[in-house]
């Protein structure tokens, strides 16, 4: 019982030192909530458009099959379905039609794709959620709704108006963010795009052990073909993410050596004021022990407090405000607009490293000097 | 009660700057009696309080209290004697800024985990006694001088300690509150407590609550006065 309500009396007068070196103290908790704020987005960040990239590949064909023209993609004959369907192995071949449509009015580029189930129904469209949002820059958004209209223009010159029947799943907003869903003959009309090619080709196979034999077959009987496997795209991914992700973290290192320099100076640097109070205390009969534990309460409500005010604003940041800070590193040209937003990803593992990584060396920093001071005769402390 | 034997205290040992606080002290203190340390600034008075209050160690000699050898004790006994046997009251006051007078009295009681409603009902009956219950929510540095001294000495007392031990307690005081410090002693005196006061202010070691009076000068006693 007495210890407990020595941790509580310790505790009380903890806060009240806090209240009493409120400038010193604030300053400390801004700049520590805004290093922490700063890991904690990249890694948020980092790891949610893993995870959303993860989602994407988890729908994503076997192989893809592309026809290039001078080393760049080209459209691709359909009447080499044929020919890849009777190399054995091989379940299913199925064209692909979609392409990029710049869209004047709101200076956004959407992803068209032909989707089977609309060829049925021409002139309408299903849209991704960051298209619901189109708007002209600058101006405030007007949310798109079901049977609104959106004219496009073609290759060719003419309007092309289509009706909207219905948004897309917002699972992932950054598969879907941009996408417009249509049928084959707008889309053929829209690009003027000829009726014996396609984009590209998927394929479904027999055994995923005979992926790479089926490739190298393909390229032998198609050599301006370029198959692409699954795996090839996720270690695309994860190269383009980690590579991205290690930029923001080059730089960070930078922030978090400053912090270091900043926390060793403000926590190691006892005040002259503290240190009379470290004397007084001792000589009013408080043990080394309660004054480290003092200064152990300190430390830590100090880090706590930033710690996860940083882990909260960063969540804001990166979930709710599309991480408004490094969107123009992380995620590349071409996904800068429409806005989307991100699907909320923690791992509770970075968590845990970031916590002993700025938590713990914090709190150590901040008892090593009290405890200096509180060792020496309280008789010394106070003549200082 | 308290004894100290061929003290002596050396601050900067083996630098240039060595200095000699005391030299050569034997002192015995009594128990239930006023003592006070007379002597001129930089005479080793402050210092001797401190050796006395076990606020630090001498270079060499032996301190006994009440029959234990107390010199050679860890830090960690020697701070649980300063606790429970002394109460300190210090020329600055020594008052923790920011803190109300009454958090200032109950802070020397912390480490002991006593319940937190009967600790501050102690403080705040202490408070009373010395005329300062209105001013148990003020904070420190808002208080006058006076206020300050007698807060201080609730500090002091809130241990309820055997020995007091005061370090100039008059000198930022005016002549009206230095008698009114010296009232209180009188009263801790009836309530049997052992008293220590260093100070160069006749009206503290010319006062009738002194029991004896020690001169000291240059580190070393001059005149023990009674009881040596």
């Amino acid at each position: 019982m007495g210890a407990i309500e020595k941790q509580r009396h310790i505790l009380d007068f903890t806060l009240s030192s806090l209240g009493r070196r409120k400038g010193k103290n604030i300053a400390l908790i801004i700049v520590y909530t805004f290093v922490i704020f700063l890991i904690a987005s990249v890694l948020f960040l980092a790891d949610s458009l893993k995870k959303e990239a993860a989602q994407i590949l988890q729908d994503a064909p076997e192989m893809t099959v592309q026809r290039l023209a001078a080393g760049r993609q080209d459209l691709i004959p359909l009447d080499y379905i044929e020919s890849i369907k009777a190399i054995k192995g091989v379940q299913s071949v199925e064209p692909r039609l979609w392409g990029y449509y710049y869209d004047a009015f709101s200076g956004a580029n959407y992803t068209l794709m032909v989707n089977a189930d609309l060829n049925d129904h021409p002139g309408a469209i299903l849209i991704g959620a960051g298209v619901t949002r189109r708007s002209e820059p600058g101006k405030p958004p007007q949310s798109l709704r079901k049977n609104d209209r959106i004219p496009f223009k073609t290759y060719e010159g003419e309007v092309l108006t289509l009706q909207v029947k219905g948004g897309l799943p917002a699972a992932s907003e950054l598969v879907t963010a941009d996408l417009i869903l249509l049928s084959e003959p707008d889309f053929r009309k829209l690009f003027a795009f000829p009726h014996d090619r396609a984009t590209d080709l998927v394929l479904t196979v027999k055994n995923t052990k005979e992926l790479a034999t089926i490739a190298t077959k393909i390229t032998r009987i198609h050599p301006d073909s370029r198959p692409i496997l699954r795996n090839d795209i996720l270690r695309t991914y994860d190269a383009v993410f980690d590579w991205r992700g290690g930029v923001i973290l080059m730089i960070l290192s930078g922030v978090f050596l400053a912090f270091i320099i900043l926390a060793w100076d403000k926590a190691t640097g006892l005040s002259a004021e503290e240190k009379r109070e470290i004397g007084i205390l001792k000589a009013i009969g408080w043990e080394t022990a309660d004054i480290l534990l003092m200064k152990f309460w300190e430390g830590s409500a100090v880090s706590l407090t930033s710690f996860f005010l940083g882990i909260f604003l960063a969540y804001l940041h990166v979930f709710l405000a599309s991480s408004l800070l490094f969107e123009p590193v992380l995620k590349g040209w071409s996904v800068l607009y429409p806005h989307f937003r991100l699907t909320p990803h923690i791992h509770s593992y970075q968590i845990a490293v970031l916590f002993f990584l700025t938590v713990i060396p914090y709190t150590v920093v901040t008892i090593v000097p009290s405890w200096r001071s509180a060792t020496i005769d309280p008789d010394a402390v106070m003549r200082m | 009660m308290i004894h100290l034997q061929d003290i002596r205290k050396v601050f900067n040992a083996g630098q240039p700057n060595e200095f000699v606080a005391i030299e050569g002290v034997h002192l015995s203190i009594d128990s239930h009696v006023v003592t006070a340390l007379k002597g001129p600034s930089g005479s080793g008075k402050t210092t001797l309080l401190s050796l006395l209050g076990c606020m630090t160690r001498p270079t060499s000699g032996r301190i006994i209290l009440q029959e234990r050898e107390i010199t050679s004790l860890p830090e960690r006994f020697l701070t649980e004697i300063r606790r429970e046997t002394f109460g300190m009251i210090f020329q600055q006051f020594n008052l923790i800024k920011g803190l109300t007078a009454l958090e200032n009295v109950m802070l020397p009681a912390y480490p002991k985990g006593e319940k937190h409603a009967v600790l501050k009902r102690r403080a705040m009956d202490l408070l009373a006694l010395l005329n300062l219950a209105g001013k148990a929510l003020a904070r420190v540095e808002w208080l006058s001088g006076g206020e300050a001294q007698r807060t201080a000495i609730a500090r002091a007392l809130i241990n309820n300690p055997a020995i007091v031990i005061a370090d100039e307690p008059t000198a930022h005081l005016d002549s009206a509150l230095s008698f009114e410090f010296m009232e209180i002693m009188r009263q801790l005196k009836a309530d049997g407590k052992t008293i220590l006061i260093a100070s160069h202010d006749p009206i503290v070691y010319a006062s009738d609550v002194v029991d004896r009076m020690v001169d000291i000068r240059d580190g070393k006693i001059v005149s023990p006065g009674d009881g040596a």
